[in-house]
């Protein structure tokens, strides 16, 4: 197919091929699903949340499925920061894909040690993951108090001079309020939402199906609550927003576009459709075709009230 | 060397209940087929209903020649229960091969099945070609339709059933030392219970016989991406199932 410039896109300094990107913690590395799409032709793989140290993540059952969803505690299983400089990031950088790494910290110095330790060829951008609802230390804490998620944003900013993106929790009051104190301090884009917190109960035993008791819920079902915190963020910030959040469809891509999503981020779907992110990519090119608009970011925030 | 995985829509060719809540399903998906290996499995797509997730269904049989896949499986929740009200005809998209299977090197092989875990074996035993022999156990005779299905592939049968009914009363490994013991088999091959594979395991370990377990965790890309199927294994790392798995020796794990 001849390459064509519909899909391509800018996004905070990044030049991407697609405004499809896919989503920590669903898509591994990218590597485990070079099978299934051309890596390349995505706009980026925002790889496994990474710590300073390996995480053995949590014990017990670590997913269930709900209507329309899923509930997952995996808890940051990760082979942490030298592994991924060392082993990892040298293995995948064949497939030419934008790496943006998804960090996360326990105190606000750990951000930084991260982002400057992932300050280096080969990585695109960070992400910095202040919304983990599974973890004991740190994560959700940053999430939550805008002055914290400010805090950690800067800390960042300071360490690095790759793009930093701040992976909003949906589980707050006010989204905004933590938009725009990201924005502040310097965040380069913002991406939301992570999962919601969840939980299930198994009612034979009477006890709590998940290992960790709580999870964060993911999938379709989340879809509106996210396309609804895009879009009231997309309208207070000006740096780009990420939108993710149950995107299942290429029409789903489209709905986060028009709200204000400068790009989405595909999830839960991967483990559905492992070649989804292409297919979604695709059927966005086709609306834009069909419509006779030359370039993605003419449908971003075109939403009409 | 590691074969590409595909996604495909299979037409079902046959589709018929075998036992109490169990069924055998063909399903033709000629290029997964072809690159299938005893131990390995699919995750099937089940479109009917709300499910989201895949179901990752153990291979009892890959036929490269004919292009197919026999999945047989049990009814235990809301997937398995909307596969089994497909009929011959319809599609269910197939996710493989999937994992990591048995090694296939033995020259005197016993395989061991406890329930469900008998399965997958069936593709194993086709594997050696007549030289294994099976150990087999389950709840009653009414759902050991499994010496039919191994009557051909095998030279001996050894069954047990917690009830007695048929075989020899008592659990599956039951029988394993006594087995051991004649000193004839040199690998021996176990699905079912973890805590059926653990015995199993170190009933092997003291007759000084190499052990493969083939493990169940649940499980959402069957591809080590998202991680749920973790498991420690003895020297403190941890492994996927999906994808290290789901065939590990037996000292790796237990």
């Amino acid at each position: 197919m001849e390459k064509n410039t519909r899909l391509a896109t800018k996004l905070a300094g990044i030049a991407m091929a697609s405004p499809v990107m896919t989503a920590s913690g669903t898509f591994g590395f990218g590597e485990e699903f070079a099978d299934f799409l051309d890596l390349s032709a995505l706009g980026a793989v925002v790889v496994k949340g990474t710590t300073l140290k390996p995480r053995r993540g949590n014990d017990g059952v670590r997913i269930t499925e709900t209507p329309a969803g899923m509930l997952n505690c995996i808890g940051l299983e990760n082979p942490g920061a030298d592994a991924f400089l060392q082993e990892i990031l040298p293995r995948i950088e064949k497939y030419h894909m934008n790496v943006i790494v998804n960090i996360s910290g326990s105190t606000v110095e750990e951000y930084g040690q991260l982002a400057a330790m992932l300050d280096v060829p080969g990585v695109a951008a960070i992400e910095l993951n202040v919304s983990c609802p599974n973890v004991k230390e740190g994560g959700i804490i940053f999430g939550t108090d805008p002055k914290a998620a400010a805090a950690v944003t800067a800390e960042a900013k300071r360490h690095t001079k790759k793009p930093v993106i701040l992976k909003l929790s949906p589980n707050v009051t006010d989204i905004v309020q933590m938009a725009k104190a990201a924005e502040a301090a310097g965040a380069d884009a913002i991406s939301l939402i992570n999962t919601l917190l969840g939980m299930a109960i198994d009612i034979r035993s009477q006890r709590p199906v998940l290992g960790n008791i709580t999870g964060g819920l993911s999938g379709p079902c989340i879809k509106p609550v996210a396309l609804r915190m895009v879009w009231q963020t997309a309208q207070a910030v000006q740096v780009p927003v990420i939108g993710m959040g149950g995107i299942a469809s290429a029409e789903d891509a489209i709905e986060f576009l028009l709200a204000g999503a400068s790009a989405v981020s595909i999830g839960t779907a991967n483990f559905v459709d492992p070649g989804i992110a292409e297919k979604i990519s695709t059927g966005i090119d086709t609306y834009l075709r069909e419509r006779g608009i030359r370039n993605v970011a003419e449908i971003v925030g075109a939403l009409k009230l | 060397m590691t074969l590409p995985k595909l996604a495909m829509d299979g037409k079902i060719l046959e589709h018929c209940c075998i036992g109490p809540q169990m069924y055998r399903l063909l399903v033709h998906c000629p290029a997964i087929a072809r690159q299938s290996r005893p131990g390995q499995f699919v995750q099937v797509r089940v479109e009917r209903g709300q499910l989201l997730l895949r179901r990752p269904i153990s291979l009892a049989d890959a036929d490269a020649a004919a292009g197919t896949l026999t999945l047989i499986y049990r009814v235990v929740g809301k997937g398995t229960a909307a596969m089994a009200g497909l009929q011959p005809g319809d599609t269910i998209n197939c996710l493989g091969p999937l994992g990591h299977g048995f090694s296939c090197t033995a020259e005197k092989p016993l395989l061991v099945g406890g329930g469900m875990g008998i399965a997958p074996l069936l593709f194993l035993a086709k594997a050696f070609a007549g030289r294994a022999s099976i150990l087999m156990g389950g709840r009653s005779a009414e759902e050991m339709f499994w010496p039919g299905l191994y009557d051909k592939l095998v030279q001996d049968i050894f069954i047990t059933t917690d009830d007695g009914s048929m075989g020899t009363k008592g659990f599956t490994v039951t029988l394993l030392p006594q087995l051991l013991q004649k000193g004839t088999f040199d690998q021996v091959f176990v699905c079912g219970p973890e805590i059926m594979m653990r015995c199993a395991a170190r009933i092997a370990s003291e007759a000084g016989i190499a052990c493969e377990v083939s493990l169940e965790k649940r499980m959402a890309c069957g591809l080590g991406a998202c991680l749920s199927c973790s498991i420690d294994t003895t020297d403190g790392q941890r492994k996927k199932v999906c994808k290290d798995g789901p065939v590990f020796p037996a000292q790796e794990v237990f």
